[in-house]
């Protein structure tokens, strides 16, 4: 563990760069949270309330709750892969930045 | 322990194993000729698991070793292990089943089961990296009080893994009698003893290592058993859901799930019933509540968490989980044509005598496709699914165990007892097997103990605890500003004690009366039943006549469970709590329970003020966001 009195967090924290980051990150990580538990919970509540439209039959026997249900599966998969790239491409570099940067102004963290 | 006692006790322990196996090949009930299959390839599973255990003794030396395989695992490779956590017994064997039995329900699970793992993804794993060591309650003391917080996570972690171990225990006691036909007990101490020799001896490398093996075998198994039941409908997906359709004996489930209603519908439309929802759940509430139970339990149980702290940085972290996603996604959907293409080959009616919560499906399925009861492949797809479910639940109590383990040694040993006084990497690594060997030898207690036991009450305890305790308070840490001790102890006991509190009043236990008044109308319609079929009998139609003496059969059944029903609740009127109904209609208390440990976060944090909590946020909110290049620091 390092030990905390050898980084200067309230730097950081004033840093433009990390609270542009925050807020960035807070509102991208949120909104996909409220997005995946909004359509998840619309399986169970469809199911339940709207399931005359659930068993209507689009492609042979298959009918719309069975690709709804499909469905969930691509839309989790495709957040996870969407907020990877993002994270990887974009919020990984701009943290790395700022550690780099603070490393060298001797803020250096201590090794255990 | 030297190396030479390690490998001595190695092999005592394989000696076990394989005795454990030969009392399996001497006892089994069915499939005579084959014995000696299911017995080499369980063997086989079992070695390749113990050599993995072997090498991996040599590389744990110290406690982060031990808990965490020294942070060396890659976010591939924890996938695959956070899979093979995840997919227990209860998951792929139980879901497999309620899909052959119920349709369109069973699959709304599998659904579930996944999107749980968007909270842990966008929420929880980069952060627990970026903060914790090796257990839930390193996240919880970060900023907070030490010594308190660590007492009540660690006896969080204990209570969610101990009703989750429970579950895994039991169900796995009985899956393993009814695949191989060993009786209970010996089953769970078979479980117990090789789940302990991997996690004593390997620790989290073994235990990591022995779920990769599993999750890959059980992903090629079902892959393979997938791929043969597809092809015949020339991997079409409408083709297969109208072979399911069409199925008379599918069509024959519905018409007995449904009753009266049924008699209006024709054959197509009870068939494309199967595929519509509410043959399974009845209360709308009651399923979003287990929807919201699941999507928040998951980020809150121990094992899950644990994982997190195997790998390097919050990358790998990340890695990890959108591999373990893309793994079980992948097998959940596969769950679809294993619990449909069960139904259609074997027959639900058929798959519910052998279990009546429709475990065996996939297995029973396997020995279909390879040929039938009769065949050699057929019986070795039974054998080596069988194996691979064996193996699945010994490595989910390896990672439970590990869990507690390092609760007990880490946070309430080395943290509280001997907090201020530093123990050795040496003692540490001790405690830590002193400790394991002490769960482990309790759970195979607690396993035999809990024999009947609800299995489905134990999961969805786990599940309610970790999503209404666990979760609000590791969340609230990691991104409140406010939080602290206060609020961290508020939420862990509202959590805890309404999850519990509101299950133990729910219709998930067992009340006497309901049972007892269920079991009398089985008898009054005795009567009525038998001349109906006796009739049926002297019919000229074959068919007719084979029905009525299935009808026959199924009433005697039922008729002997209702005796024993009234024979076993004698004259108690009250559940296990002294209520003769339940207070509550719903099975699941999330609904409720979450937000009163968030709620109890909340408030206990505003009423304790505590500056340390709020002059460590500072670090926390640096760490959680950017901890890249300071948690790499941390790993030198």
């Amino acid at each position: 563990m390092t030990t905390p009195a050898t980084v200067d967090w309230d730097a950081i924290i004033k840093d433009p760069r990390f609270q542009s980051l925050h807020r960035r990150k807070t509102s991208f990580l949120w909104g996909l949270m409220a997005v995946s538990v909004v359509y998840f919970l619309m399986l169970p509540i469809g199911a339940a309330y709207f399931q005359d439209l659930f068993d209507v039959r689009v492609w042979g026997v298959v009918n719309v709750g069975l690709l709804f249900a499909l469905s969930e599966f691509v839309v989790t998969l495709g957040i996870a892969i969407l907020y990877s790239r993002k994270a990887s491409s974009d919020f990984d570099v701009v943290a790395a930045e700022i550690s780099a940067d603070f490393a060298k102004r001797g803020a250096t963290p201590s090794k255990e | 322990m030297t190396a030479q006692i390690k490998r001595w006790s190695a092999a005592g322990l394989f000696t076990v194993a394989a005795l454990a196996a030969r009392t399996a090949w001497a006892q089994a009930g069915a499939d005579t000729d084959y014995r000696w299959l299911t017995f080499t390839v369980f063997a086989v599973i079992i070695l390749i698991t113990m050599y993995v255990t072997y090498v991996a003794a040599k590389r744990v030396r110290s406690a982060s070793d031990f808990y965490t395989a020294g942070g060396g695992v890659s976010g591939f490779q924890n996938g695959w292990a956070i899979a093979g956590d995840y997919l227990s017994a209860a998951s792929f064997l139980g879901i497999a089943g309620l899909i052959a039995l119920y349709g369109y329900d069973g699959f709304m699970y599998s659904v579930g089961f996944l999107v749980a793992y968007i909270t842990v993804l966008l929420l929880i794993a980069e952060p627990c990296r970026n903060i914790g060591r090796y257990t839930l309650a390193d996240i919880l003391a970060y900023r907070n009080d030490p010594k308190k917080t660590r007492i009540v996570g660690a006896l969080s972690v204990i209570a969610v893994s101990t009703f989750y171990l429970t579950a895994q225990m039991v169900g796995g006691g009985v899956l393993v009698k009814t695949l191989i036909g060993i009786n209970y007990e010996t089953s769970v101490t078979c479980v117990g003893v090789l789940m302990l020799s991997y996690v004593l001896f390997g620790g989290m490398v073994a235990t990591t290592w022995v779920q990769i093996i599993k999750a890959v075998l059980l992903v090629c198994a079902s892959l393979v058993i997938v791929g043969l039941v597809w092809v015949q409908y020339g991997f079409s997906f409408p083709a297969f859901l109208q072979g399911i359709v069409d199925d008379p004996r599918v069509q024959a489930r519905v018409a007995s799930l449904l009753g009266d209603p049924a008699k209006n519908m024709s054959a197509l439309e009870l068939g494309q019933r199967f595929l519509e929802p509410g043959l399974y759940f009845k209360a709308p509430i009651d399923q979003i509540s287990l929807g919201l139970a699941l999507i928040f339990g998951t980020a809150g149980l121990p094992h899950i968490l644990m994982r997190f702290f195997t790998v390097r940085t919050a990358l790998q972290a990340r890695r990890s989980v959108v591999w373990a996603m893309a793994i079980i996604g992948g097998f959940y959907l596969l769950t679809l044509f294993l619990g449909f293409g069960a139904a259609h080959s074997v027959g639900p009616a058929n798959i519910a005598a052998v279990d009546a919560g429709g475990n065996m499906a996939a297995p029973l399925l396997a020995q279909y496709i390879g040929g039938g009861p009769n065949s050699l492949f057929g019986n070795f797809m039974l054998a080596f699914v069988s194996a691979v479910a064996f193996a699945t639940i010994v490595a989910v109590v390896a990672g439970l165990v590990l869990a507690s383990a390092s609760a007990i040694a880490h946070d309430l040993y080395v943290g509280v007892v001997r907090a201020g006084k530093p123990v050795t990497p040496e003692g540490q690594v001790r405690a830590a097997r002193i400790a394991t060997l002490v769960v482990g030898a309790a759970s195979i207690a607690i396993g035999i103990g809990a024999k009947g036991q609800n299995v489905a009450v134990l999961v969805g305890l786990a599940f309610a605890v970790a999503a209404s305790a666990n979760f609000p308070c590791v969340l609230l840490t990691l991104y409140w500003k406010r939080c602290n001790t206060g609020g961290i102890i508020a939420g862990m006991l509202v959590g805890t004690i309404a999850a519990v509190g509101l299950t133990l009043v729910s219709p998930n236990l067992t009340y006497p009366r309901a049972v007892k008044a269920a079991a009398h109308k089985v008898l009054d319609g005795e009567a009525a039943k038998r001349t109906a079929s006796g009739e049926a009998l002297a019919s000229s139609d074959a068919d007719v006549v084979t029905k009525a003496k299935k009808d026959l059969a199924a009433l005697d059944k039922a008729v002997a469970k209702a005796h024993a029903d009234i024979d076993k609740w004698g004259d108690a009127t009250t559940s296990f709590m002294g209520l003769e109904e339940p207070l509550i209609k719903m099975k699941n208390p999330g609904i409720f329970s979450i937000p009163l440990g968030f709620l109890a976060v909340l408030i206990g944090s505003l009423l304790f003020r505590d500056r340390r909590a709020e002059e460590l946020w500072n670090e926390v909110y640096v760490r959680q966001n950017i901890g890249l290049l300071v948690s790499k620091s941390t790993a030198h």
